[in-house]
């Protein structure tokens, strides 16, 4: 599409500060610089209250910095959002209850104004992508967690933004069907070549997925390591692999560390 | 399907006519000078030999009640509608709401009758309005306000409007709400509507029926129209869930998915 060679994310010297002034204050985020190249996958990891979820928010403009910037494709991180330029998913999966998947799925497509007849296709599209074809009628209820998950993802794909913004998808899923979820999600990147930002508190999901590893410090919320992860394709003995390890050991030191010091 | 209503509706079937029988028992057999709490086959037959006045008398109390009902409902919604929308609306309506509410409303229905007369069947409907109105307001206000966090965010992703975050996020999320809202309202309505009528409106109506059966120690004739009052309210209620089921498909009975 474009030329340009702006970074999908662009985070100089950004602070947030919760409650400035009042006695609740809380500094989530300290002098946050942070550059995410177009069609990479980055995680960010860190303990709970580290900011990880703030960063993130922060990119997808649903909540702005005190102080610095925040750019999206070369964009302001509000205009990037008036533009779509990214789907988002959650832990829970924010299905709603009253819309079939398709339907669902349909939803930022109708916001969009697309003719019935396009909506139909893209849908049964993404349905395909996230293996759920026969499921498009049902309601999401009647879908197991990790089904509503890869739901989830295909209606933040839909619209085909250049940005997908995940915070922690997969944290309220068993083991089994969460390492079946980071291969999916792996193949959809592979398929789609989406910029993924990626917020786990899980070590060796952050280590499987990701080319890069932001490891986040709490109180007040920094990088405290920039962990690039170089493990080649993703198949199954990639998580046995002595590099794997390796790499967990790294990730889990910089977490203890910092842990530590307090 | 049949079999299904039959087996879903044979316990309270069961446990309905036993009780009926119970109560004949009781007052043939127990206490057989109690005239004033007659045995149930005394209702039935008053029922049947007064069926012409009852049922005039329903039709009438039902009109009461269904245009009150369907008035009170509109205003609770769209009162709803407006303190979910705008500050300023939530600011000031809400307490008028809470205000109108806390008024014995029954205690309103002498001074509604020097309002639009005695014979007048708007005092009666006005009481049903005010009565209906506050349970919808309330539990739609609360369907409407308390939408999940990651749903607005989501909505906010796409650039929704305001407009299309009510449309395709808030009014689908207040539906369970309000239809419960309305079973509640529906049953008020039956009963705002008789005791309205005991004060005034008119007087071939199922409320002056009862007052006039009762003065006359004719408890048989009193309890039908008790009866027909109460049956009105039953049949109200089920039309309820009816809207309920075909407005809400996603909660209708489900096969589950495979997994």
């Amino acid at each position: 599409m474009s030329e340009t060679v702006h970074a999908a994310v662009e985070i100089s010297n950004a602070t947030k500060v919760f409650n400035p002034g009042k006695p609740n204050e809380v500094r989530a985020l300290d002098h946050i610089d942070l550059s995410i190249e177009d069609a990479s996958f980055v995680s960010l990891i860190g303990p709970s209250g580290c900011g990880k979820s703030t960063l993130l928010r922060l990119m997808g403009a649903l909540t702005h910095p005190t102080e610095g910037e925040v750019a999206i494709n070369g964009k302001s991180a509000d205009q990037a959002r008036l533009d779509r330029d990214y789907g988002m998913a959650f832990q829970t999966s924010g299905l709603f209850d009253w819309r079939t998947v398709t339907q669902n799925i349909e939803l930022p497509l109708q916001l969009m104004g697309w003719s019935k007849s396009d909506r139909k296709a893209r849908a049964a599209e993404m349905l395909d992508l996230v293996k759920l074809s026969e499921f498009g009628d049902h309601y999401p209820r009647e879908l197991s967690g990790g089904m509503q998950q890869r739901v989830s993802i295909a209606r933040a794909l839909s619209f085909r933004p250049s940005l997908l913004l995940m915070d922690e998808p997969f944290g309220a899923l068993d083991e089994m069907t969460r390492e079946h979820m980071q291969t999916e999600v792996l193949d959809i990147w592979g398929k789609t070549g989406k910029t993924i930002v990626f917020v786990t508190h899980s070590i060796p999901e952050a280590v499987f997925l990701s080319q890069r590893v932001i490891v986040m410090s709490p109180r007040p919320g920094r990088i405290a390591l920039d962990i690039a992860v170089d493990l080649g394709e993703r198949v199954f003995e990639t998580r046995e692999s002595p590099e794997f390890f390796d790499k967990i050991t790294e990730v889990r030191e910089a977490l203890r560390f910092k842990g530590d010091s307090e | 399907m049949i079999r299904k209503v039959i087996r879903g509706s044979a316990p309270a079937v069961v446990f309905g006519i036993g009780g009926l029988l119970l109560w004949e028992f009781a007052m043939r057999f127990l206490a057989p000078e109690s005239f004033v709490l007659p045995p149930p086959s005394e209702i039935f037959v008053a029922f049947i030999e007064d069926f012409d006045t009852i049922w005039q008398a329903t039709k009438n109390t039902g009109y009461i009640v269904v245009t009150g009902l369907i008035a009170g409902v509109i205003l609770g919604v769209v009162w709803a509608l407006l303190v979910s929308r705008f500050r300023l609306a939530d600011e000031t309506l809400t307490p008028l709401a809470i205000s109108v509410n806390a008024i014995p409303i029954i205690a309103l229905a002498p001074i509604f009758n020097a309002w639009y007369g005695t014979l007048s069947p708007v005092s009666n409907q006005a009481i049903v309005i005010i009565l209906v109105f506050f349970p919808v307001f309330i539990n739609t206000t609360k369907g409407l306000t308390t939408v999940e966090a990651t749903e607005l965010e989501l909505m906010r992703s796409y650039a929704a409007s305001r407009w299309e975050v009510t449309k395709t996020v808030r009014i689908p999320n207040a539906m369970p709400l309000f239809f419960t809202s309305l079973r509640i309202a529906s049953s008020l309505a039956v009963i705002g509507a008789i005791v309205a009528e005991y004060f005034g409106g008119r007087q071939d109506a199922l409320g002056p029926l009862i007052v006039q059966n009762a003065a006359f120690t004719q408890y048989p004739e009193a309890w039908a129209a008790v009866a027909a009052g109460s049956m009105m309210g039953i049949v109200l209620y089920l039309i309820s869930g009816g809207f309920e089921k075909v407005a809400m498909p996603w909660k209708a009975d489900v096969d589950t998915a495979g997994l």
